[in-house]
C-alpha cells in the first residue's frame, strides 16, 4: 500500500513538474500583458513536434532539441507582434479569443505538417526503471524533474538577481510606471512571450518521450497549466509552480485510488473549489479592485 | 415598431423554405443554423448583457441532450415531459451553480466555467450506464408533440425556426424589460448597479439561469433531431464556438449573436470542402475578426453602415 502510494507521487510530481513549467508561462505572460494566453498549451505542443520532426529529419537530440525550443520561442515572437500587439487595449472576452484562435491556427498548422498521428520522442537516457524504495521511476522523470527544478530556479534568479528580469517585473506591477522610468514595455512584452513559449517548448520536449505527442497534444496541457496558474495564485510565478505540483499530486492520487477516467474531473474540481472558496489562489496576494 | 427587425427576420425565415424547398443549405443546414441561434441568444444573454463570460455553455446543451435521450429510450417518457425534466435539471443546477461561480470576474470566471464544462463532459463519457459512453446513446425516438411526430428535414425546419423566433422574441424582450435593464447595469458598473437598488446576486442568477434554459431547450431539440447523442457534441470545442458566434457576431446584440451563429455555422459548411485547412483558416479568420473588428461583425458593420449614411448629403 505504502509503495503504491510513493509510486503515485513519483506520477505525480513528474506530471505535475509539466503542469508547472506550463504555469510559470502563462504566469509570466499575465504579469506582462493581462493576458491569458491560450495557445501557451500549443508551445508546448509545438516544441515536441518539432523536436520530433528535426530528430526523424536526421539532427541529433540535443541540437534537435535546442532547435525546437528556439522555433517555439520565435512562434511565441510572432504571436505577440500580430495577434496581441495589433489588438492593445482590447477587453478580457477579446483576449480571451484572440488566444483561442492562434491555438486553433497553431493546431492546423501542427496538422497540415504532421498529420494526426501520434509520435514519440526516444528517451534521452534509455528506459531501464529505476526501483526506488519499492517503486518503480523511469529515468525520464528524473529528466522532466531536474530540468524543472533548474529551469524554476533560473526564471527565480533572472526575476530576483538580473535587471532586465526586475525591468520585466516592474511592467506586471504598472506598466505606465515602468514607461515613465525609462523601461522599453514593448520590448518586455516579448520578452514575456519568448521566454514563456521557451519554457513550454521544453516542457512539451521533456514530456514527449513518457506520452505520445499529437497536434492536439496541447489542448489539455495548456488547460492544465491555466489551472496551476490560478490556484497558485495568477500572476506569482512561483505560485503557478506550487499549484502545478499540486494539482499533479491529486490527479496522480486521485486516479491511482478513485478512478483514471474521472482524473481530469478531479482536478477540475479541485480548482473550482479553490475558486470557490479561495479565489485568489492559495499563494495569491490579495488585491483590491478599483471600481 | 419596435420588433420591426423581428418581422423581417421572420417572414424570410418563413419564406426561405417556401422558394428552395429541397434545398440542403436551407433545410439542414438551416435547422442546425436554427439550433446554433438559440444557443447563442441565451449565451449573449449572458455574455454580451450581463458581461459574464462562460467557456462552459456546452454543458447545459448536453444536458438538456442527455436528459431527453435518456428519458425518452430508457424510461419511455414521453418527449415534452423528457424535455421539460431537461430544463428543470440544467436550470436546478445553473440555480445551485450561478451564486459561486459569478461572484468571479473575468479569467477567474473563464477557468471556472470552463473547468465545470469539462467535468460535465468526463461525466458523460464515464457513466457509461446511465450514457452510453464515448459511444453516446442512437435511437432516440422522433419529437412527438401532442400526438404529432416530427419526422423529415422540412418538418424540423419548420420546428426549429418555431423554437427560434421563440428564442429570439423572449430574448428581445428580456432585453428591454427591467431585468434588461438590471443586467446592462451590472455590466456598466456591478458598484453603480447596487448603489441604484440593484440585487447584484439575484440578476447575475437570473441571467445564468435563463441562458442555461435557451440552451436546455436547444439541446432536447438536437437529440430528437440527430436520434444520436454523444459527448463529442457538447465538449470544450463546442463551448468555445459557441462564445465564438457571440462575439462574432457582435455581443450585447441579439440580431448580433443570431447572425454570429448562422455566420458560423455556413463557415463550417464552407470550410470542409477545404478539408485539412479546415482549422487553420477558422483560427486566421477568428484572430482577423477580434482584432480588426472587436465589437463584432453584424455591430460593427452595421455602426460602419450607420456611419456611412449619416455621410450621406441630403436636401434640407
Amino acid at each position: 500500500m505504502l509503495e503504491q502510494f510513493f509510486q503515485f507521487l513519483v506520477t505525480g510530481v513528474t506530471v505535475g513538474s509539466l503542469y508547472a513549467l506550463v504555469g510559470l508561462g502563462f504566469a509570466l505572460i499575465y504579469n506582462a500583458s493581462d493576458v491569458v494566453n491560450f495557445a501557451q498549451g500549443e508551445f508546448v505542443m509545438l516544441g515536441a513536434m518539432t523536436a520530433i520532426a528535426l530528430l526523424g529529419a536526421g539532427l541529433p537530440l540535443p541540437l534537435a532539441a535546442i532547435a525546437a525550443t528556439l522555433a517555439a520561442i520565435l512562434v511565441g515572437l510572432l504571436l505577440e507582434r500580430f495577434a496581441i500587439e495589433p489588438a492593445q487595449g482590447a477587453s478580457v472576452v477579446t483576449t480571451i479569443i484572440i488566444t483561442i484562435g492562434a491555438a486553433i491556427f497553431l493546431r492546423g498548422v501542427a496538422l497540415l505538417l504532421w498529420g494526426k498521428d501520434f509520435h514519440a520522442l526516444p528517451s534521452f537516457s534509455g528506459d531501464a526503471p529505476i526501483h526506488l524504495g519499492g517503486a518503480t521511476v523511469l529515468p525520464q522523470s528524473l529528466w522532466v524533474l531536474g530540468v524543472t527544478v533548474l529551469l524554476v530556479g533560473l526564471v527565480r534568479a533572472f526575476f530576483n538577481h538580473t535587471l532586465l528580469g526586475k525591468a520585466l517585473l516592474a511592467c506586471s506591477f504598472n506598466r505606465a510606471a515602468a514607461q515613465l522610468v525609462g523601461i522599453n514595455v514593448r520590448v518586455m512584452l516579448r520578452l514575456a512571450y519568448g521566454l514563456s513559449a521557451g519554457l513550454g517548448a521544453i516542457a512539451g520536449i521533456l514530456i514527449a518521450p513518457i506520452t505520445f505527442s499529437s497536434y492536439e497534444a496541447g489542448v489539455m496541457l495548456g488547460l492544465k497549466g491555466f489551472s496551476a496558474a490560478i490556484v497558485g495564485g495568477i500572476g506569482n510565478p512561483m505560485g503557478a509552480v506550487a499549484g502545478g505540483v499540486l494539482l499533479g499530486l491529486l490527479e496522480a492520487l486521485g486516479a491511482g485510488l478513485i478512478s483514471s477516467g474521472y482524473k481530469d474531473a478531479i482536478a477540475f474540481l479541485f480548482v473550482l473549489m479553490v475558486l470557490f472558496f479561495e479565489p485568489a489562489g492559495l499563494f495569491g496576494r490579495k488585491v483590491a479592485e478599483r471600481v | 415598431m419596435r420588433l420591426a427587425g423581428f418581422y423581417t427576420f421572420a417572414a424570410v425565415v418563413a419564406l426561405l423554405p417556401m422558394l428552395f424547398p429541397t434545398n440542403y443549405f436551407v433545410t439542414v443546414v438551416g435547422a442546425s443554423a436554427g439550433l446554433h441561434v438559440i444557443l447563442a441568444v441565451g449565451l449573449n444573454l449572458l455574455m454580451g448583457y450581463a458581461g459574464q463570460i462562460s467557456l462552459g455553455h456546452a454543458a447545459f446543451f448536453g444536458m438538456g441532450a442527455y436528459a431527453s435521450a435518456i428519458l425518452t429510450t430508457r424510461f419511455g417518457w414521453p418527449s415534452l415531459l423528457a424535455l421539460a425534466a431537461g430544463l428543470l435539471v440544467a436550470g436546478a443546477i445553473a440555480w445551485l451553480l450561478a451564486r459561486p461561480i459569478l461572484r468571479l470576474r473575468g479569467h477567474y470566471l473563464a477557468m471556472a466555467t470552463l473547468g465545470f464544462g469539462i467535468i460535465v463532459h468526463v461525466v458523460m463519457v464515464q457513466a457509461t450506464r446511465w450514457t452510453g459512453g464515448p459511444d453516446g446513446l442512437a435511437g432516440v425516438p422522433p419529437l412527438n408533440l401532442l400526438g404529432w411526430a416530427v419526422e423529415g428535414d422540412l418538418q424540423w425546419y419548420g420546428v426549429i425556426m418555431a423554437a427560434m423566433l421563440l428564442a429570439v422574441w423572449l430574448s428581445l424582450n428580456l432585453v428591454d424589460s427591467q431585468f434588461g435593464r438590471a443586467l446592462r447595469a451590472v455590466h456598466g458598473s456591478e458598484f453603480a448597479a447596487q448603489m441604484m437598488g440593484i440585487d447584484i446576486g439575484r440578476a447575475k442568477t437570473q441571467v445564468f439561469v435563463v441562458s442555461a434554459l435557451f440552451a436546455a431547450f436547444a439541446g432536447s431539440l438536437f437529440a430528437h433531431q440527430q436520434a444520436f447523442v454523444s459527448p463529442d457534441s457538447f465538449n470544450l470545442i463546442v463551448s468555445v464556438e459557441l462564445v465564438t458566434m457571440v462575439v462574432l457576431g457582435g455581443m450585447a446584440s441579439t440580431f448580433g449573436a443570431a447572425c454570429g451563429a448562422i455566420a458560423l455555422t455556413l463557415l463550417h459548411q464552407g470550410l470542409v470542402v477545404f478539408e485539412d485547412y479546415e482549422m487553420v483558416i477558422h483560427g486566421a479568420l477568428l484572430m482577423a475578426v477580434m482584432i480588426f473588428l472587436p465589437q463584432g461583425l453584424f455591430v460593427g458593420l452595421s455602426q460602419g453602415a450607420r456611419r456611412l449614411w449619416a455621410t450621406v448629403p441630403r436636401k434640407p
